[in-house]
């Protein structure tokens, strides 16, 4: 009994310094798997000592039973260890070999890489603004009757103020009548008010032509007309509204506007309007400060004929229209330096001065971002 | 409208600085375009010369010792050959600035000798183009004196933009009144003795065109000496950019600029008979005073003698019958002219003078005659000479046009508060009559008003006198609701196409809506009801049929600049008609070269390949779908228009006759009429196509069904006929079991010797999606079935083994 109880503990001992052996040996998950195997496996050393456990007696058994758990435990959170050690250094090794230069270039988002043309864009802006004073946006045709361009805006005949308008003629037709190409975007109003009853509260963004062209005019070009038809619109409101869209076009605080007397067949009195501004600066207009005035657009009350054309009462209704160059007001607030370029589709040009896709103009933060 | 500020203050008795007369006349309507004060002038003063001897080292230059009367003589090296002892003329001292050559000078040394400073020449004065010589000024001109001053050249000029609107303000004198009005000065009356007239003007006048000639008006000085008019009426002419010509002509000028009254003066001996206002006889032709020929027709009106036409009525006389140094016995015209005939006349000939600019205009009826009291006047005082009576014939006073007004009027127009009181004033300083009380007033518009028609003219009066500025903004109320209804429904598409095609990486051009017959035509336009009558060039005669054309010359422009890989759009009107529902609403987009949604040229990590077909068809897609197009519903099928590549372009339809779009890449032919380079794919889809959106009783969604069964795939391979169209295929499994199916992805086709000539596979992959059941494997076994008897049935195709 002492001899035997002498005998095996040692023999366990030594079988676990082997087996501690083996552990350490093991050079990879297949060998820990291997001793594990050959170790606590089913028939594995160990667990064959443990099924001698059942054939012993209680003595026995009591000395034994703990030598042998404590020997499988030790023996099990070995192999567990040195597993995890062995997996940890393979998936070092494996990340190694898949190091790869991060420095290499992706691919541009195409939603970054395309634009939004100015005129796109500051139609957009217009939009936001106009929109929140009440307005809604209408068009209208680029290929215009005499009569929607000229007559019913109060243009007779063979009056000098025709000349002011470098007009398109479209080929006669069988009667030698001749559509034009819309000379301004005032055709609108008469189509609006023909469509719709007052109150009216539009703008009106699109392609106008003239026969023109030089450094400062080319035969195509944007405009944006206002009208506000109503049984109380004035001067006053029309100075109002204009000198917020200023404000709010231009992105300033403040900004000193200047309405002069003028003539426009379609309105009644007519004006044209001065903005203040410092253009010291090569290239560079800054809205706010200076004392330069520069000439944005022409407006005025709707022309009592007009409105009649209209089908209106111009003692009933009154309002206010105003028309600005579209091309002219992106080039001031962007300073692009050529209008021609607009037309040229050169994507150098389009990459700087253009919009990016995703750069929505709204009121939430600041117009241009 | 260029006049000088001596020359207005004839006019107004005023003691405005000339900055307070420019920016009033700003705002009141008369822009002022440009200012010359004159400045410029003022450091040269009259000077002699004491000696002037020979350069020692130059045979063309002389030394001068020159008196600017200060007491110090200086020494000026000079080469004119005028210049002696005893000239008195212009001098520069150091530091002054010369206009007419440009340049400031310094103390200088010309070969050797120090010249402080210049006597200058009429050119370097900007006073003629004569630089022969120096300045030859009279004896007795004050030496020391500025010389500005004594020439006339300090008399600043003031250029005012007019406005079509105001005749009145052609001359001087209705500037002036403005001015007075707005209250800066008083009007002078106009000074008009009446000629004395000795008998009956021996040249008759007949009118037989009343409705081209309302009125005509004529008087002969006999006798007159016609030379050089003036210094002081040639300075004036000369500052406002008129040539002086002699007196008789001067004067006709002084007047027209001087009054807003032009005139015309004919020589008398070379006028043969009675003068005839009537047209002229299509084809006749006669010489201006501008010596030019100009070939007349039937609308237009003429003076003529027994010799044919002398003038053109209103506009230019002629020169056979024009006035020259010889002129003994003068015809002074003043006339009245239909302003719209004049219009077209002048349009017609091509012909822009300062008669015409004011006939078409409108000229004060009641100064016809006046007008001819007034030149006769200065023609005797300036010529001598005798006039006659003058002959007034076909002129009817017009009725004064009087308009009923309420002095409301002003507030409800302007949102200005302006007395009655005011209003009365500022109308009465105008010229206009007024009766009435203090709530509504006649007011009778003066004869030199012809654009005031109505109430709101007399309010912009009422309004630039008493100030604009003086009209305080309003806010303009609010709606009563939300502003929802801002865009229409095309608008937004246009938006969401331009957005969506610009995040494919693609850059939005504007491209012109003009375009050559040639590329026109190319893409099924060209009709003649959509060329322009009047192209600014031979290369923008056609409305655009379509976007494409203009996008893809766009691209080579870009392409032979050195970037050929470029992908463009434009959302814009194209034209198939010339109605306003033949304007459609397109957004077309083009790729060159290899740019691809993903970028283009080489990349380390696999080239981007050319664009082709199914870029376009992809970016077509895109733009309908972001247009709210339902892109499942969509039908896509051969038969894109002509400028295509007949077998790589489709048509996208939604139904059977519901065009929205096509794309593909274009036919060799195409490319070569345009003359770009491929590879090209383009595409254009109709946004005002498209149907509104179908009212939706509620924005609830529909309940969400998810089914708690896993989705499996199962893939297939069916040879067909190379013609079967991948969408057969697809309609026909997505038919086998509508339950089941949920989606089917073609994902790959195969053409080779190994399915057979003439014939593809066609691999795709089902996905499906059990939502009653796990399916077992009789289930999946039984629709696979049905899949392969729906194909077979739509394309007699089989599966592959």
């Amino acid at each position: 009994m002492n001899a035997m109880s002498q005998t095996v503990p040692d023999e366990l001992a030594r079988l676990e310094d082997d087996l501690m052996g083996d552990i350490a040996a093991a050079s990879d998950e297949a060998a820990i798997e291997a001793v594990r195997i050959a170790a606590i496996g089913k028939k594995g050393v160990v667990s064959e000592r443990m099924k001698t456990l059942g054939r012993m007696s209680p003595e026995e058994r009591q000395v034994l039973g703990p030598a042998l758990n404590g020997l499988k435990a030790r023996v099990t959170e070995a192999i567990n260890a040195r597993k995890a050690e062995l997996r940890a250094a393979a998936i070092e090794a494996r990340l190694a070999t898949e190091t790869v230069d991060v420095t290499l270039p992706v691919r541009s988002s195409p939603a970054e890489a395309g634009r939004i043309h100015p005129i796109s864009q500051v139609v957009d802006e217009l939009t936001a603004i106009f929109a929140d004073m009440g307005f809604s946006i209408a068009e209208g045709p680029d290929i215009e009757t005499d009569y929607y361009n000229f007559t019913a805006l109060n243009f007779p005949a063979d009056h000098p103020a025709r000349e002011m308008h470098d007009t398109f003629f479209l080929a006669p037709d069988e009667n030698g009548e001749s559509k034009v190409l819309r000379t301004h975007t005032s055709p609108v109003q008469i189509r609006t008010m023909e469509a719709q009853e007052p109150p009216i509260r539009i703008v009106i963004p699109g392609k106008t032509y003239r026969h023109d062209s030089d450094a400062t005019h080319t035969p195509m070009f944007h405009q944006l007309e206002g009208l506000v038809v109503d049984r109380t619109a004035t001067v006053a409101h029309l100075k109002w509204v204009l000198e917020e869209f200023c404000k709010a076009f231009f992105e300033v605080p403040h900004v000193d506007m200047r309405f002069r007397p003028s003539f426009f067949p379609f309105t009644e009195p007519s004006l044209e309007v001065d903005i203040k501004c410092d253009r010291s600066r090569p290239g560079e207009v800054r809205f706010g400060e200076g004392n330069d005035w520069m000439e944005i657009l022409g407006c005025g009350m709707v022309h009592p004929n007009v409105l009649r054309a209209g089908g209106l009462d111009p003692d009933v209704y009154q309002g206010f229209a105003w028309g600005m160059g579209m091309d002219r007001l992106a080039m001031l607030k962007y300073g692009m330096p050529d209008l021609r370029a607009f037309f040229d589709a050169d994507v150098r040009w389009l990459k700087h001065y253009g919009f990016r896709p995703l750069d929505m103009p709204t009121l939430f933060g600041g117009l241009s971002g | 409208m260029k006049f000088t500020l001596s020359w207005l203050k004839d006019h107004l008795d005023t003691d405005a600085t000339l900055d307070e007369i420019v920016d009033t006349l700003t705002m009141i309507g008369l822009e002022v375009e440009a200012v010359d004060d004159k400045a410029r002038f003022a450091p040269f003063t009259i000077a002699r010369v004491l000696t002037a001897e020979q350069h020692p080292d130059a045979d063309r230059l002389k030394v001068l010792r020159v008196d600017a009367g200060d007491g110090k003589p200086v020494q000026v090296v000079c080469g004119a050959p005028n210049a002696r002892a005893g000239l008195v003329g212009a001098f520069a001292a150091p530091g002054t600035y010369v206009p007419g050559i440009d340049l400031e000078l310094s103390v200088g040394r010309i070969r050797g000798v120090e010249s402080h400073g210049m006597m200058c020449s009429e050119r370097e004065l900007q006073m003629s183009d004569e630089h022969t010589g120096i300045i030859d000024l009279p004896e007795d001109a004050p030496v020391g004196q500025p010389f500005a001053a004594w020439a006339g050249l300090d008399d600043p000029v003031i250029e005012i933009g007019l406005t079509p609107n105001r005749p009145d303000c052609t001359g001087v004198h209705g500037i002036a009144r403005d001015l007075a009005a707005a209250g800066l000065g008083t009007l002078k009356p106009v000074d008009i003795t009446p000629a004395k007239g000795s008998g009956d003007c021996p040249v008759r006048v007949t009118i037989d065109a009343p409705d081209l000639c309302p009125g005509f008006a004529l008087r002969m000085v006999k006798g007159v000496t016609n030379g050089p008019s003036p210094q002081w009426m040639q300075q004036r002419l000369i500052a406002i950019g008129l040539r002086p010509i002699n007196a008789l002509v001067d004067i006709t000028n002084y007047v027209t600029f001087g009054w807003g009254r032009p005139l015309h003066v004919f020589d008398a001996r070379k006028v043969a008979g009675d003068l005839v206002v009537r047209r002229a006889r299509d084809g006749q032709t006669i010489v201006g005073l501008d010596g030019r020929d100009y070939t007349l027709t039937g609308d237009m009106c003429v003076i003529a003698d027994d010799n044919g036409p002398e003038s053109i009525a209103g506009i230019m006389g002629g020169e056979a019958s024009g006035c020259d140094e010889g002129t003994v016995d003068v015809l002074i015209e003043s006339a009245l002219w239909n302003p719209r005939n004049i219009a077209r006349t002048g349009r017609d000939l091509g012909i822009i003078t300062d008669a015409r600019y004011r006939f078409e205009r409108g000229v004060d009826p009641e100064f016809m005659v006046p007008g001819l009291d007034l030149a006769t006047q200065l023609v005797t005082e300036l010529c001598d000479g005798t006039p006659t009576e003058a002959r007034v014939v076909g002129y009817h006073r017009p009725a004064p046009k009087t308009i009923g007004f309420p002095f409301a009027e002003v507030r409800r127009l302007t949102g200005a508060d302006v007395s009655p009181a005011e209003s009365r004033d500022i109308l009465t300083r105008l010229g206009f009559g007024i009766t009435g009380d203090n709530e509504r007033a006649e007011v009778t518009v003066p004869s030199w008003r012809p654009d005031v028609d109505g109430k709101a003219d007399i309010v912009e009066e009422v309004m630039r006198i008493h100030g604009v500025n003086n009209v305080a903004p309003v806010p303009l109320a609010g709606h009563d609701a939300v502003n929802t209804k801002i865009l229409t429904t095309e608008q937004t598409r246009t938006r969401a196409a331009r957005r969506s095609l610009a995040a494919r990486g693609m850059m939005e051009a504007v491209t012109w809506s003009f375009i050559s017959a040639a590329h026109a035509e190319a893409f099924g336009g060209g009709a003649a009801s959509l060329k322009l009558a009047n192209p600014i060039a031979a290369e923008m005669s056609d409305m655009r049929p379509s976007l494409l054309p203009g996008l893809l010359s766009a691209a080579q422009r870009n392409a032979n600049f050195g970037h050929g890989d470029v992908a463009l759009f434009e959302v814009a009107g194209t034209y198939q008609s010339d109605t306003p529902q033949g304007q459609r609403r397109v957004a077309g987009g083009i790729r060159r070269g290899t740019a691809k949604l993903t970028g283009p040229g080489r990349a380390w990590d696999g080239d981007a390949g050319t664009v082709e077909v199914f870029d376009a068809k992809a970016d077509a897609l895109a733009a309908l779908e972001a247009c709210g197009a339902p892109v499942d519903k969509l039908m896509v099928e051969p038969g894109a228009p002509g400028w295509y590549h007949p077998g790589r372009s489709g048509v996208i339809k939604l139904g059977p006759k519901l065009v929205l779009g096509h794309f593909g890449e274009f036919h060799p032919r195409t490319l070569e009429v345009l003359d770009v380079k491929g590879p090209a794919c383009g595409f254009e889809v109709f946004i005002d196509a498209l149907p509104e959106p179908k009212r939706k009783a509620t924005r609830t969604r529909p309940r969400l069904d998810v089914s708690p069964f896993q989705a499996v795939t199962r893939d297939f391979a069916f040879v067909v006929d190379e013609t079967v169209a991948a969408s057969t295929l697809t309609r026909a499994i997505a038919g086998a079991d509508k339950a089941l199916i949920a989606g089917v992805k073609v994902f790959d086709v195969y053409a080779g010797e190994a399915v057979g000539a003439g014939r593809k596979s066609v691999a795709l992959e089902v996905e499906i999606q059990p939502t009653q059941k796990t399916l077992t494997d009789e289930d999946l076994e039984a629709l696979s079935g049905r899949i392969v008897a729906s194909v077979e049935k739509a394309t007699s195709g089989v599966l592959r083994s």
